[in-house]
């Protein structure tokens, strides 16, 4: 299946697979941006909501990296080593596979007005009998989006902090630094963060991006008068006059610009916290006392974080089978699976596909990954640079700058609206992250079993599939359900490239979100949630059933 | 199976620094051992003559095994056998399935290739182990799995790189034992790499050093 003479050719065939259509995507986005004499641009100036869509993007975008940034590592300065920081461990997939906007559903059942957490405090407390007149949700300073956002984005930082920490050498550095004297936090911040941020730059670049830009996100807990510019540029996609069309491109075009300005702000700041730090190590900084502080700061916010996931996933759980549900009531008083029932043959329809279409990018996505790496292993390359920025390229470009170009030549080449288009374009996405998870375990195999295999007179491909593959079976479906999850939950490329026709859970929960319907949205967003934590659970389960009887299998962490 | 190993003024450079020069033949049944301390080359010998050096190393010179001119061969064409320092048993696979692993294709039929794990286990003191997890049996046990699949692979040369310097010492002296006595059963030609020298002494062949110059036990 794969030959020594093609396999060589893996890597650069996926960095074109990723390059390509993000590059296809800008040039298709900016040709109707500055076609008829930038009538797009002028349309744009003209659009009186346009500042304040543009700062709302800027405020949201850096506040919510900021803070995803400093919560992050706040956990991992205060708390590595310790039990919680283990059971933070835990958390952590399921966390992760919630797709944004299941998470911004449950966020938004647990913080609107009429939601639980006010009806847990009413009335005995707000002396609420009916919800309150005010606006939580889609609050003009974008607070709750920039909630939601961080409460999806701590749990991606924690999780590439994770994977950096090993070659860090944490221990010994935070050992040394506290036994000159240091506090926990002054030990962390002058011997260890200077080289887990070096590493932790291009996921924090990925986060200020997507955050600056996220649609799905934006519609369920943004403003809306005006909305973000990204969520506008959307709206201006489905408007059916051409004009439109023109409009939206350029202002995908501005919003491109506005990601590069912050990337450049932030980069600014990367300067000075540099020098900052290099000052307070020279001034030899202690600060024993901001120790205990901090570390109950780090508990607080991460329980935040996480309890409001967590709980904002069980409102939907409680919605989607609630009977009458009455306002200060903390519980619907029956439980029913009506609901479900009724949505049953449209969520099995929908969920059959949103499944298709992520088996399909995964599954290809998974095929090159393995090919790249195992063509690194057999002929000793070793990736540049500049290969790593590529694979963070579709997670850095916004997705409202390229997608749009790339709907267009889907359009024209008769694409656009089938389900293969559609996981066409979630490879893309789907790719990196599944390289990012599997590459780790898979270049810190031990090669001595590659050896003993050859020496055996085993080849190259039977070393491949009967040593390495089945060794690396956990990581492999680790990857694949973090594959399966990133598919699941894509919302832009889905509606894009699927002209709308191709209706996936994450697509149905969007466009449900917008009416009021509580049971039907808790249905699909808890459909759209289970898809991948049902990954996540086979990845953990099948290595452990099929590696019952090999002790020398088993985890160790 | 056996046949003669032949390194035609094999010589390998480290930048400028050469760390292997070798121009000898080994004899079937013979072992030889190269001596040294660590990072003086042994290794780098063993991977030259397996296929698998960095290309950090620049090497010259000539592999012939059995007639056969190997030098530029992939490595598992060579049939070169390996012993590493641990056993690196396949930790997902049974001890049966370990072994089946190195048997050649050309031995066919589910009957006849157990029955060949089934007599090597014998050999090996281990019959009825096949269904076993490698990771249960004790270090002298996997020992001995780890050399006879070795064997299975019918190799036409033997390298043994530091392959009892993990083992304790009352195990050390019984596994050495089993291995030169199938290596000699077998005539198999050998190299051993170690530091150690009361196994250059059990060895019995000639000692020398990465760089060619014999060694005086």
């Amino acid at each position: 299946m794969i030959s020594g003479g093609l396999l060589r050719w893996a890597p650069r065939l996926t960095l074109a697979l990723l390059a390509g259509p993000v590059a296809a995507g800008l040039l298709g986005t900016l040709i109707p941006a500055f076609s008829n004499d930038a009538k797009g641009f002028r349309a744009l100036l003209d659009w009186p909501g346009l500042w304040p869509a543009l700062r709302l993007s800027l405020t949201t975008g850096l506040a919510a990296t900021a803070l995803s940034l400093g919560i992050t590592l706040l956990l991992v300065a205060s708390l590595w080593g310790t039990r919680v920081f283990a059971l933070i461990q835990h958390l952590l997939a399921p966390l992760l596979s919630v797709p944004h906007a299941a998470a911004a559903l449950g966020l938004a059942f647990l913080i609107a007005p009429s939601g639980w957490i006010a009806r847990l405090l009413s009335p005995w407390a707000t002396g609420w009998a009916h919800p309150p007149d005010l606006l939580i949700l889609n609050d003009p300073y974008g607070l709750s989006l920039t909630l939601g956002l961080v409460a999806k984005e701590v749990p991606f930082l924690f999780l590439m902090a994770l994977a950096a920490l090993p070659q860090t050498d944490v221990a010994r550095r935070l050992n040394v630094a506290q036994s000159l004297g240091a506090g926990r936090i002054a030990a962390f911040l002058v011997s260890v963060l200077p080289s887990l941020y070096s590493q932790l730059r291009l996921p924090v670049y990925a986060v200020l991006a997507y955050s600056m830009t996220a649609v799905e996100m934006a519609m369920i807990l943004g403003p809306t008068r005006p909305a973000t510019l990204s969520a506008q540029v959307v709206i201006w996609m489905a408007d059916p006059m051409l004009q439109g069309q023109s409009t939206a491109a350029a202002g995908a075009m501005l919003q491109l610009a506005a990601v590069l300005a912050a990337l450049l702000l932030w980069v600014g700041a990367e300067r000075i916290a540099r020098h900052a730090l290099i000052r307070l190590a020279e001034a030899g900084l202690r600060a024993h006392l901001v120790d205990p502080a901090l570390r109950g700061l780090a508990i607080l916010t991460g329980s935040l974080t996480a309890g409001a996931l967590i709980l904002g996933l069980a409102s939907l759980a409680v919605w989607s089978v609630a009977g009458l549900w009455q306002f200060p009531d903390a519980l619907p008083e029956s439980l029913t699976m009506r609901t479900w029932m009724r949505a049953a043959p449209d969520l099995i329809r929908t969920g059959a596909l949103t499944l298709g279409i992520a088996a399909t990018a995964t599954g290809l996505s998974l095929a090159l990954v393995l090919a790249c790496l195992e063509a690194e292993h057999r002929h000793g390359l070793s990736p540049r640079a500049g290969a790593l920025w590529v694979l963070y390229l579709p997670l850095l470009v916004p997705q409202v700058a390229f997608l749009p170009g790339l709907q267009a030549a889907a359009l024209r080449s008769g694409a656009e609206g089938h389900w293969l288009a559609v996981a066409a374009a979630h490879l893309v996405f789907v790719l990196p992250y599944v390289f990012l998870s599997l590459a780790p375990a898979y270049r810190a195999w031990d090669n001595r079993i590659s050896v003993a295999g050859l020496s055996l007179g085993a080849s190259p491909a039977r070393v491949f599939w009967r040593l390495r593959l089945p060794m690396l079976l956990r990581p492999v479906l680790t990857a694949a359900a973090v594959g399966l999850a990133v598919s699941v939950g894509q919302y832009l490329p889905t509606l894009l490239i699927g002209g709308g026709r191709v209706e996936t859970l994450t697509t149905e929960a969007v466009a449900l979100s917008s009416g009021g319907n509580r049971r039907l949205i808790g249905a699909y967003a808890l459909l759209q949630m289970l898809l991948p934590a049902l990954g996540f659970a086979l990845a953990l389960l099948l290595p452990a059933l099929v590696f019952r009887h090999r002790r020398g299998m088993a985890v160790t962490s | 199976m056996t046949g003669t190993l032949t390194l035609q003024d094999l010589r390998i450079d480290q930048g400028t620094t050469p760390v292997v020069a070798l121009d000898l033949s080994v004899a079937p049944g013979e072992v030889l051992t190269i001596m040294g301390p660590s990072g003086s080359g042994k290794s780098t010998a063993l991977s030259a003559i397996m296929g698998t050096l960095a290309p950090a190393f620049r090497q010259q010179g000539r592999i012939i095994l059995q007639g056969r001119d190997i030098t530029t061969l992939p490595p598992h064409q060579r049939r070169v056998g390996l012993l590493f320092q641990d056993d690196v048993l396949f930790p997902h696979l049974s001890v049966g399935a370990n072994l089946a692993f190195a048997l050649p294709p050309a031995i066919k039929g589910r009957a006849t290739r157990r029955a060949r794990v089934e007599a090597a286990l014998a050999q090996a003191e281990l019959a009825g182990f096949a269904d076993r997890d490698p990771a249960t049996l004790s270090g002298g046990q996997r020992a001995r799995v780890a050399l006879m699949r070795t064997l299975l692979a019918q190799p036409c040369a033997l390298l043994l790189d530091e392959p009892f310097s993990r083992l304790d010492a009352g195990l050390r002296a019984q596994i050495r034992g089993f291995v030169l006595s199938r290596i000699r059963d077998t005539g198999l030609a050998a190299i051993l790499v170690t530091h150690d020298a009361e196994d250059a002494h059990a060895a019995g062949g000639r000692v020398i050093t990465p760089l060619g110059a014999p060694v005086v036990l």
